[in-house]
């Protein structure tokens, strides 16, 4: 008798204990996501970018800031850096869920994108005031803020610009004297450059590295190879138009240093992360290539024979928009407009942008300052940085400030990719060709 | 301990007052209707959170226009009707010829997978059910792959065929010397084989546990009295074993099937989030709609139409090969 009796106790025990915990559990799952903000006179979280040679430099470099700035507002920063390869679809996720960080940093050529979700806190009124007024920042920096007209929803943080790295020994041992500064003397160097070094009669040493599958850095180079071509890639009123052919020429110059050129090697066509680059220079494997701040690279790598030039113009005395030598480059930094704690992540903002944190930051991540009184330090006066303002300041234009600009990086980035897979198959790729998957990615974009 | 008084009345025991009896067989009766739903209740709570209603809401998003203008307040997203299936489903438009291309793609990948992974299966499976010595080591090896995180296994097949620092090139090319240039292996037609192969290895030790578990339960005696009368072992194992297994296999090749159809991080680890041309599936080109394209209606609108074509397939398989009114150990 006792038997079922305790039977019968212990299962209803057990069925509405198991029914509790796991509403609990399920409830539990439903609000985690708002906690930390509850004990906060001030804990915010902080998406950060990987602008070190590594996630861990990162957390050093930043997490010494975070203790600068928890030392003097009491305050409390959780770090997370987030990977390129995740930052977008991370962003991406908070801002449908409305489950994000506080602070986040974003490329800069997202951001009008990202502004146009309405989930970032625009910087206007007190807001702008509360980080020290739009006049602090590089006004080409802060243009890159979001679209023209509004509000701006992040704020420069590291200002960076393309430039030609090089190896400067092979240069010496190859007898080129300088950098190039045309499109053509680049291709002869580049020529010179790609050779069979130990004698099996393959090619071992290429003139010219890129990332093939690296959808941004070919979003990039359709932009800036685009431009010096006499094309854009959007029209004035914020149309795509990736098929004129100004773009189709920039692609195709681009994706013919695979092609007909020969001065890439073909496995570069595989390659997806542009951080391995620098380690092309360093094993001796290529020669050249085009990056935005790879110093921090080549520093940890305890690399010295490099030097850095302006990307090589298509034409030489080209003026305007065809003189354009790169993308007004850079990390901005955003608000969560969800945050919980908006005060406290605006005043962490004020912090990432004061000239202090702004000199020792972008110092150490071989970038230059996007507040003019650190740009001008005397710090950021060697030759590569004075090439780089230079850049920025005459030579630069900001990407497409348009809201479909993700998608279009995406598209074109994707169709060029594919175009050097091709390529390394064997298949001989034609300014037609380029054109053709130009068209098609135009087709699949959101009418803006 | 004494019996507390909603225990149900034993027929042995001496029965109390007669009404008594009657209420206490009619809580008992209450209790015991309800009992049964208290016990499936957390499992379809849980199950309504974690499936049906994201789910819902899959099918409701393909319903919108929902880019970056509307993602941060997607409640407010605008109602566009059939246009995401219009875009999704044109043959001549960009999505949709790379929509129907994957499709096609998708059904050959899985036909392949499957149709080796279960091959080998059985193969290994047949020949592990005898005991010899070494059979368990056997076992266990032939499991590792089943049991080793995808991620970690996938990553390290994208290293294996890296087409200049590879493993599988330096062998073909530096110790072998079959080939003059390593090929492509995650780039253009090559790409779809890698995928294959990778799936398969990842596949098949689960096609080999169900089916050795299913030839576990075959008496001996069967093979007995069959070598008796003179069956060949190839006679033995397709009028025997095959039949015999006929239900295990029903819901593996189904499982299998929906797995391989779905299949994601394969592709997504081996090739990045974009996929080849060539060896793009379902899976990943949704997500490729919906992520980079930041066109979720659309990506909503793919999924939909895939929920409903693997939903027709799985029940026309099921009514077609599924034992009718019976139960599925007979």
């Amino acid at each position: 008798m006792s038997a079922p009796s305790f039977k019968g106790k212990l299962g209803r025990f057990a069925a509405i204990t198991s029914i509790a915990a796991l509403s609990l559990s399920g409830l539990a799952a439903c609000s985690s996501g708002n906690s930390g903000s509850e004990e906060a006179g001030g804990t915010i979280t902080y998406w950060a970018s990987n602008q070190g040679s590594s996630i861990s430099q990162d957390e050093k470099v930043l997490g010494e800031s975070i203790k600068r700035f928890t030392d003097e507002t009491g305050i409390k920063v959780e770090l997370e850096v987030v990977p390129w390869a995740d930052l977008y679809n991370r962003i991406l996720t908070a801002v449908s869920s409305g489950e994000g960080p506080d602070v986040l940093n974003i490329g800069n050529t997202w951001a009008s994108t990202l502004q146009a979700s309405g989930a970032f806190v625009p910087w206007e009124g007190e807001a702008m005031e509360a980080v020290g007024g739009a006049d602090k920042f590089v006004p080409a920096a802060l243009a890159t803020g979001g679209t023209v007209g509004e509000a701006p929803t992040s704020l420069p943080l590291y200002s960076m610009a393309y430039g030609l790295y090089y190896n400067t020994k092979m240069f010496e041992e190859a007898g080129i004297k300088e950098a190039p500064a045309t499109w053509d003397e680049f291709l002869a160097d580049a020529k010179k450059l790609t050779k069979d070094t130990d004698g099996d009669k393959n090619i071992d040493q290429y003139g010219f590295t890129l990332a093939g599958q690296r959808v941004a850095n070919n979003a990039h180079a359709a932009f800036i190879l685009g431009m010096q071509n006499g094309g854009e890639l959007y029209t004035q009123d914020g149309k795509p138009d990736f098929t004129n052919d100004g773009v189709v020429a920039g692609v195709n110059d681009w994706v013919q240093l695979m092609g007909e050129e020969g001065v890439v090697s073909k496995s570069n066509a595989e390659i997806n992360d542009g951080s391995v680059l620098p380690g092309e220079l360093v094993d001796g494997n290529a020669a050249m290539f085009f990056d935005q701040a790879p110093g921090k690279s080549f520093k940890s790598a305890d690399f010295k024979d490099y030097a850095m030039a302006p990307i090589p113009l298509k034409n030489a005395d080209a003026t305007g928009t065809e003189a354009t030598k790169s993308l007004v480059a850079g990390i901005n930094v955003s608000v969560f407009d969800n945050s919980d704690n908006k005060d406290a992540a605006i005043k962490f903002v004020n912090h990432l942008v004061s000239v202090d944190e702004q000199k020792k930051l972008n110092a150490a991540y071989t970038s230059l300052p996007s507040v003019t009184e650190a740009f001008d330090d005397p710090a950021f006066d060697t030759p590569e940085s004075q090439a780089k303002k230079e850049i920025l300041n005459d030579y630069a234009a900001p990407m497409p400030l348009f809201p479909s600009e993700g998608q279009m990086e995406s598209l074109v980035g994707d169709a060029v990719g594919k175009l050097f897979a091709r390529i390394a198959q064997g298949e001989n790729v034609s300014e037609d060709d380029v054109r053709k998957a130009l068209e098609n990615a135009q087709k699949q974009m959101p009418a803006s | 301990m004494s019996a507390p008084a909603q225990t149900p009345p034993r027929t042995s025991e001496p029965v109390p007052s007669r009404s008594a009896a009657r209420a206490i067989k009619r809580s008992s009766i209450k209790r015991d209707r309800f009992f049964p739903y208290a016990l499936s209740a957390p499992a379809a709570f849980l199950e309504l959170l974690i499936h049906i209603i994201p789910m819902l809401l899959g099918v409701w998003i393909a319903f919108l226009s929902l880019t970056q203008f509307s993602i941060a307040n997607w409640v407010k997203a605008p109602f566009v009707g059939l246009q995401n299936f219009i875009t999704a489903l044109d043959p001549n438009g960009p999505i949709g010829s790379q929509f129907f291309d994957a499709l096609g793609r998708t059904f050959i990948f899985t036909l392949l997978v499957v149709g080796i992974a279960w091959s080998l299966g059985i193969f290994a499976a047949v020949l592990l059910v005898s005991k010899f010595r070494s059979n368990g080591f056997f076992r266990t090896l032939f499991l590792v792959p089943y049991a080793l995180p995808s991620y970690v296994t996938t990553i390290a097949w994208a290293f294996m065929f890296n087409q200049r620092d590879g493993m599988v090139n330096r062998f073909l090319v530096d110790d072998l010397g079959i080939l003059d240039e390593g090929p492509f292996w995650l780039l253009g037609e090559r790409s779809f084989f890698v995928m294959v192969v990778v799936a398969v290895w990842q596949f098949w030790p689960f096609a080999f546990l169900m089916l050795l578990a299913a030839l576990q339960s075959i008496p001996n005696e069967v093979y007995e009295a069959a070598s008796l009368d003179g069956a060949s072992l190839w006679k033995q194992f397709t009028r025997i074993t095959l039949p015999m297994i006929k239900h295990a296999n029903v819901v593996l090749l189904l499982m299998l099937g929906l797995w391989v159809f779905n299949q994601f991080d394969i592709p997504y680890l081996l090739f990045g989030p974009v996929s080849p041309e060539e060896s793009t599936l379902i899976s990943p080109l949704i997500y490729q709609q919906s992520f980079n394209n930041w066109n979720f209606g659309v990506g909503g609108a793919l999924s939909v139409v895939l929920l409903l074509a693997l939903l027709v397939v799985s029940a026309f398989y099921i009514r077609l090969v599924m034992p009718k009114g019976k139960s599925i150990d007979d």
